[in-house]
């Protein structure tokens, strides 16, 4: 966190600039967003949105409550089509193609863009069952061997299989808060995807819950992008190699984590970072 | 603003007036608490009420008065060429057989009007039940066996002492009736045995063979076509309305439109059936298929919005789950909201089942009032169901039958406690927490 005897000088840009600050791109963007606006009905609640996640990259999103980081994150696997009245317009390439197309069907890109969400969310079947349904559905495994192997290594790499093992047959929702979203996390990994998205996932877990988390995302990130929503500056500052930070809507700075920080260029970012508001 | 005005003092005033208020709020409490019991225990009350009226009257249907009779199954008046031949045998006059038996039994009753009160006593299916005895044995010709018959309806009565005895002592034939009904019990010549007939037989204008199986099959079959059509039909509407469809004007129409066809009175529906599916396409009338028809058009909305309200309940993070790992919409609904969802849905087709039984309106209007005496064996021919059974033993004015239409509702009223006890074990088994 930063000091307070840090000088104002540094601050370049006044509460009144309203262009994102910093590099937006990434050197190796995986996904390019390009004035992403999104509507709820009337409300405006994304506007002119740039920005680009890259490879085998951590990226923090923060901001107050409403700012619009859920609504990104979620324009990115096109989940908020299931919104009633939202609109999306601008572009987001994927590995540079579009996937607003006309022709873009959304299966496919969500099972390459997987997304753990801020309630766990375990199906109510057993706990392999709820890391086969993903490879089951896409085909990714034909055989009853096969299924189970996908589940143990994704069980693995979600640090849960030592914990869950002799119980796999037991329902996903008799585990604790925490083993319940590993547990999502691993159905995500089992499918394979490219891209993770997480939107607050710690918010509902106790401390040690969150750690375990934390150095999951960290063994992860070898083999994924992702893009993780979180209300805890400490954890996006333990975690995210890049960190974008959202305010009413748009994007305002976007850093590498250790810049934004400890030496923020906007004063919004400023102001939320030492703790003004928020 | 100063500290004080924000964290003022405590004073001991507060506590005061919280004490001397608190009296009055227990007061309050309990009266509520009261209404709320008062409530159930009137509403408990009208239900035993309810159960001890009908139980009371109903359940001696379940069983029928017989009476012995010393029967000879005279040669000479059955087979008096004694060649067994089928047709001689299948036309002798076996009344004759146990009106002579009677007469041995009681040869002071010789004035013919007395006569004819005591042969009324035996019911007048007695002489085919002997054709039926000597059918299946020829055996039997020329002996002499002691047989249970049953008595007529309003000897049946007596044995079960419901008559008034004001009215009893109005009639000399009853009179007379209870006379001979008390010899025959002296000679343990009475007994009563289960009313087989009242489960195994149809409608009759005799009570005694008067029974409900015709109306149980009738109200199985028509429950039958409702279940079979109204349970898809109704669940595809709910499940498209409900994941599938748009949200706009259309839909919200279609919405207002089905909660307007749930409160529609049960006997509209009854004139469209009869317009539109024996008029216009000709189904036949009193049938099962047309009863279920237009049972199936009312139950359609309550199993629409009964699927719908247990989809709604269905967690969203189910859905995004389901979605966010690549599933398809249909493989979202199939896998994952439709399970958790089906003990509701199930639960809103039983009770809407449950109601399809017991309505009798809309059936009205498509015949299936008619008297009709044979068990129906296919959707296709004329029936008629429980609870029109019950409103046409109302109205007959044969005292055997206030017993029977007890009996029916007892019938019926198992049948439902059956299907709402059923929905009931459906969602305590199946619930779901999460």
């Amino acid at each position: 966190m930063k000091s307070k005897e840090k000088s104002p000088v540094e601050i370049t840009f006044s509460r009144e600039h309203l262009e994102t600050v910093g590099e937006v791109s990434s050197k190796t963007a995986r996904i390019e967003c390009h004035k992403v606006n999104v509507f709820y009905g009337e409300k405006h609640a994304i506007q002119d949105v740039s920005l680009g996640v890259g490879r085998n990259e951590v990226i923090a999103l923060i901001g107050p409550s409403g700012c619009g980081k859920s609504t990104f994150i979620r324009c990115l696997n096109r989940m908020n089509d299931t919104v009633p009245g939202c609109r999306v317009t601008g572009e987001i390439l994927m590995d540079g193609k579009p996937i607003y197309g006309e022709d873009v069907d959304v299966v496919p890109l969500r099972a390459q863009v997987g997304m753990v969400f801020q309630k766990p969310n375990p199906f109510p079947k057993s706990i392999f069952e709820n890391v086969a349904y993903g490879p089951r559905i896409h085909g990714l495994v034909h055989t009853k061997a096969g299924l189970e192997e996908v589940v143990e290594t994704s069980l693995r790499r979600a640090g849960l299989w030592e914990e869950v093992k002799d119980r796999l047959n037991h329902p996903g929702t008799g585990l604790s808060g925490g083993q319940q979203q590993r547990l999502c996390i691993a159905r995500t990994i089992a499918v394979d995807p490219e891209v993770i998205l997480m939107d607050e996932p710690c918010s509902a877990l106790d401390p040690i819950a969150t750690a375990k988390i934390e150095q999951l995302i960290d063994e992860l990130r070898a083999h994924y992008t992702i893009a993780i929503v979180t209300h805890s500056m400490q954890q996006a500052a333990r975690v995210s190699q890049r960190t974008a930070y959202f305010h009413l809507g748009r994007l305002i700075e976007v850093g590498e984590t250790a810049q934004v920080f400890t030496n923020p260029r906007h004063q919004l970012t400023e102001d939320y970072i030492t703790g003004r508001f928020g | 603003m100063s500290k004080s005005m924000l964290n003022p003092p405590k004073s001991s005033k507060t506590l005061e007036m919280v004490q001397a208020s608190l009296p009055r709020r227990k007061r309050a409490e309990r009266r509520f608490r009261l209404y709320g019991l008062l409530s159930i225990i009137a509403g408990l009350l009208f239900l035993v009420i309810l159960f001890t009226s009908i139980v009371s009257n109903g359940y001696s249907a379940f069983y029928y008065t017989n009476i012995a009779l010393d029967i000879e199954f005279d040669s000479s008046q059955l087979d008096p060429d004694g060649k067994r031949e089928a047709s001689v045998l299948a036309g002798a006059d076996y009344d004759a057989l146990w009106k002579a038996a009677l007469s041995n039994l009681f040869p002071d009753v010789t004035e013919r009007l007395q006569k004819r009160a005591l042969n009324s006593m035996i019911s007048s299916s007695a002489g085919d039940m002997l054709r039926g005895m000597v059918k299946e044995n020829h055996k039997l010709i020329g002996e002499t066996q002691r047989v249970w018959l049953p008595v007529d309806d309003v000897v049946d009565m007596l044995a079960k002492h419901k008559f008034d005895s004001d009215e009893a002592d109005a009639s000399a034939r009853v009179k007379n009736q209870i006379e001979w009904l008390d010899r025959f019990e002296q000679e343990g010549r009475v007994k009563k045995v289960l009313n087989k007939a009242f489960f195994t037989k149809g409608d009759s204008r005799e009570p005694e063979t008067a029974g409900i199986w015709g109306a149980v099959s009738g109200s199985g079959l028509t429950l039958l076509v409702t279940l079979g059509l109204s349970l898809p039909i109704g669940m595809a509407a709910a499940i498209y309305l409900e994941e599938f469809a748009p949200r706009n004007r259309w839909t919200d129409l279609i919405e207002v439109n089905i909660n307007n066809l749930a409160a529609v009175p049960s006997i509209v529906f009854g004139l469209l059936g009869l317009a539109v599916f024996i008029n216009l396409f000709g189904l036949p009338r009193s049938s099962p298929l047309v009863g279920g028809l237009v049972l199936t058009l009312m139950t359609l909305p309550v199993i629409i919005i009964a699927g719908r309200s247990a989809l709604k309940s269905v967690p969203p993070s189910v859905r995004e789950a389901a979605l966010g790992i690549g599933a398809s919409p249909m493989q979202t609904v199939l896998d994952h909201v439709l399970p958790l969802a089906m003990p509701g849905m199930m639960t809103g087709a039983i009770i809407g089942m449950a109601r399809a039984l017991g309505e009798s309106a809309p059936l009205l209007m498509i015949g299936m009032v008619a008297f009709i005496v044979d068990v129906p064996s296919s959707i296709t021919e004329a029936a008629t169901v429980l609870p029109v059974q019950i409103y046409l033993w109302a109205d007959s004015p044969e005292r055997a039958f206030t017993e029977r239409t007890s009996a029916a509702i007892l019938v019926l009223l198992l049948f439902l406690i059956v299907m709402n006890g059923m929905a009931v074990y459906l969602r305590k088994r199946y619930e779901r927490r999460w």
